[in-house]
């Protein structure tokens, strides 16, 4: 037993932490399709581009003016994306949102691709994250221990702002029903823009500490992430932020196991396979609520 | 709903009148055919080669490789109202099986080089070939390929569809999504080298160019023939009492289940049907690549063919064909000019790699949210309907123009 933890010790702990950074785009996936009923496609996309925005600010400035400019810049966008490309669908059919929101991951990928040249960028290391440390043997960066702590700090803040302030309460209030809550006087607009602020600007945390391990960014290097990270949304419960998390963290480790046991190319091909096992085991996820179809 | 019921009386109405023009139709459809593959024939053998040809051949044969696909889709995603994002998945499963059978067996040492040579060691086209004759065995052999490859993404449609058809729209997007993924993966892995040699290319196995009668050429005309055939299975689907119970699922599952439609059944039906010609096509672009690779089916693929579909106007045939081809068109001939830095000789400062691709997104995202039926809505194309129209505008132009007359004939004579 000692002997297996030592030896998988390096890939647990590349697991607990690709696991918080798939927890913090997650949460993102979660609030949305909570309240929309949106797959946000272009949520990975976004985390994409909090990393482009990262490596062209830091060329000219220094890291401490930087690293604000990312979650602001991330936070406009994701706003953005709402105004432009959701609002005016949402009384339409939920292909076409969902084709949309297709269309804006495409857009994005693109404008990537014209910037960057279609060439990696290389991610800055960010001073004190990139430095290494040794746990129980194993050398690691900084930010491995920082994720998971970092991760849970968030997600702590977060569900309580969710159950004690007006906003929390109104969120709720939309994500139960869209129209009443409209009708009890809820600026449903305002209510979905802050959703997605709140998830733009913890992808943009996630891109941050992803990143910083994984150390280049290219056009469709935020796709994956962001679907694995909506997988972690489902299994968890989808409209549950405990279940993103915790989904987020089973999905990072037993990645990393399986990359561990030499089998890389499958590593992508668990995640959906899990999906479609906890689909067709127990739709509603971990901890989701049991939905009732109204016919 | 009151337009639907509105429509159908039109059309209970209207049906003498639409038989009609049903027959012009099929008149027209078939001369503007024939007339096609007759330009395409000229193309493939006895027209000059220059700067315009070189460009617009390959646009031709992608966009009918394309259509095929977006038409498979289409049967899907707008007339059963299925939201899957499975398609590069069934394509690469009929890419590859295609491949894997029509490389000549001499040729399996250099292709399969890292896997001694491969398991399969015979190639139909060659089977078929040494009995009947090479050019004639690389034609039956194609072809008997393409149904093989569009069989197998049939078959594993089929296993997936059973747990993933029971799933409402967005996980039902997110599951085919899903899977695609996982057959990419599987085909990259090394322990199935032997069969689909690992993430290496396949190559050498007969394409397009060898689709030859004597000396004649037919590496157009071919993809066209097949997209026709195919294009015109799935029209002859839609229309049928199937056809009709895809679209009441898509308008309404319960209604269409309270009316004894048994909906797994059909949706499977819809399913298995569009991943045979997603097969096909599959096969069709390995056949136009000249090599393939397991990783260039990605995702992307899918939302590419999906905007086509969405360009077009999901729900009809003639739109998706349209949309295939233009957007091939711009995206590889007309189009071209933002990526080169200048028009002309003028240097343009926006104008690099990607802005192309830049363009069209924004064009994209446009029709997403101000055109969201596409060209054609869900509307087809008719000649006669056409025609009726341009007359009809005439008549009444001519109508209100008469009316006006009498108008004024009328307060003269009533000064």
């Amino acid at each position: 037993m000692s002997d297996f933890i030592s030896a998988n010790l390096p890939y647990l702990l590349a697991g607990i932490s690709v696991g918080g950074q798939y927890a913090l785009i997650a949460i993102g996936y979660t609030m949305v399709y909570g309240i929309l009923r949106l797959i946000n496609f272009a949520h990975g996309d976004v985390f994409m581009v909090a990393g482009l925005v990262m490596i062209y600010t830091t060329a000219s400035l220094p890291m401490y003016v930087s690293i604000p400019i990312v979650l602001v810049a991330t936070v406009l966008l994701g706003f953005l994306i709402e105004r432009v490309a959701y609002k005016p669908l949402r009384s339409a059919p939920r292909m076409s949102v969902m084709i949309s929101a297709i269309g804006v991951s495409y857009l994005l990928q693109n404008c990537a691709l014209y910037f960057t040249g279609g060439l990696p960028q290389t991610y800055p290391s960010i001073p004190w994250l990139s430095n290494s440390v040794e746990i129980f043997g194993a050398t690691t960066k900084m930010v491995t221990v920082v994720t998971p702590v970092l991760t849970i700090i968030l997600v702590v803040v977060l569900v309580l702002l969710i159950k004690y302030t007006k906003i929390g309460m109104a969120m709720r209030a939309v994500s139960r029903d869209f129209e009443t809550s409209q009708l009890m006087g809820i600026k449903i607009n305002s209510v979905i823009s802050f959703t997605f602020v709140i998830g733009c600007f913890l992808a943009a945390v996630g891109s941050l500490l992803y990143f910083t391990n994984y150390q280049s960014v290219i056009p469709t290097s935020g796709a994956m992430p962001g679907l694995k990270a909506f997988v972690a949304a489902v299994f968890g419960g989808i409209g549950s932020i405990p279940g993103a998390v915790i989904g987020a963290f089973i999905i990072g480790i037993c990645e990393n196991i399986i990359k561990g046991a030499g089998l890389t190319t499958f590593s992508d091909a668990f995640t959906f396979v899990l999906l479609i096992v906890i689909l067709m085991v127990k739709p509603t996820g971990i901890f989701g609520e049991k939905a009732t179809d109204k016919v | 709903m009151g337009k639907k019921i509105n429509n159908a009386l039109n059309a209970s109405v209207r049906s003498p009148l639409q038989k009609d023009d049903k027959r012009t139709d099929r008149f027209v459809g078939v001369v503007l055919l024939a007339a096609l593959y007759v330009v395409l024939f000229l193309l493939d053998n006895f027209l000059p080669q220059n700067s315009f040809t070189l460009m617009m051949i390959p646009v031709l044969k992608k966009g009918a490789i394309y259509s095929l696909l977006c038409v498979s889709m289409n049967l899907l995603n707008g007339f059963t109202g299925l939201f899957s994002l499975g398609q590069a998945g069934f394509m690469l499963l009929g890419a590859y099986t295609y491949a894997i059978f029509t490389i000549p067996v001499d040729q399996h040492a250099t292709v399969y080089q890292y896997f001694d040579g491969g398991a399969i060691q015979f190639s139909i086209p060659e089977a078929i070939g040494s009995a009947i004759g090479h050019n004639a065995g690389s034609w039956i052999g194609a072809i008997i390929a393409i149904i093989l490859a569009g069989i197998v993404a049939a078959v594993f449609a089929a296993l997936i569809g059973i747990p993933v058809l029971r799933l409402k729209s967005d996980y039902l997007a997110i599951a085919t999504l899903g899977f695609a993924e996982i057959i990419r993966a599987v085909f990259q892995w090394s322990g199935l080298g032997v069969i689909t040699n690992g993430s290496n290319l396949l190559r050498k196995y007969t394409n397009l160019a060898s689709m030859k009668i004597g000396s004649l050429s037919f590496a157009t005309m071919f993809p066209f023939l097949i997209a026709t055939v195919c294009i015109g299975i799935i029209v002859l689907l839609i229309n049928s009492s199937y056809g009709r119970a895809f679209k009441a699922i898509r308008d309404d599952e319960i209604a269409a289940e309270a009316m004894g439609i048994n909906l797994f059944k059909h949706k499977m039906m819809s399913f298995v049907i569009s991943s045979f010609f997603a097969g096909v096509g599959g096969a069709l672009l390995a056949m136009y690549q000249t090599t393939i690779q397991a990783a260039a089916f990605k995702t992307a693929m899918t939302y590419e063919i999906l905007l086509m579909v969405v360009i077009g106007g999901i729900g009809s045939i003639s739109g998706s064909c349209i949309a295939a081809f233009l957007y091939t068109a711009c995206n590889e001939w007309w189009l071209r000019f933002l990526d080169s830095g200048h028009i002309g000789s003028m240097s343009v400062p926006f104008f690099r790699d990607g802005f192309r691709k830049v363009v069209f997104s924004v064009i994209i995202m446009v029709i997403v949210l101000f055109f969201s039926r596409g060209i054609m809505g869900d509307k087809e194309l008719s000649f006669a309907g056409l025609v009726r129209k341009f007359k009809c505008r005439k008549a009444a132009k001519a109508a209100s123009v008469e009316a006006a007359d009498t108008d004024a004939n009328n307060t003269k004579e009533a000064e």
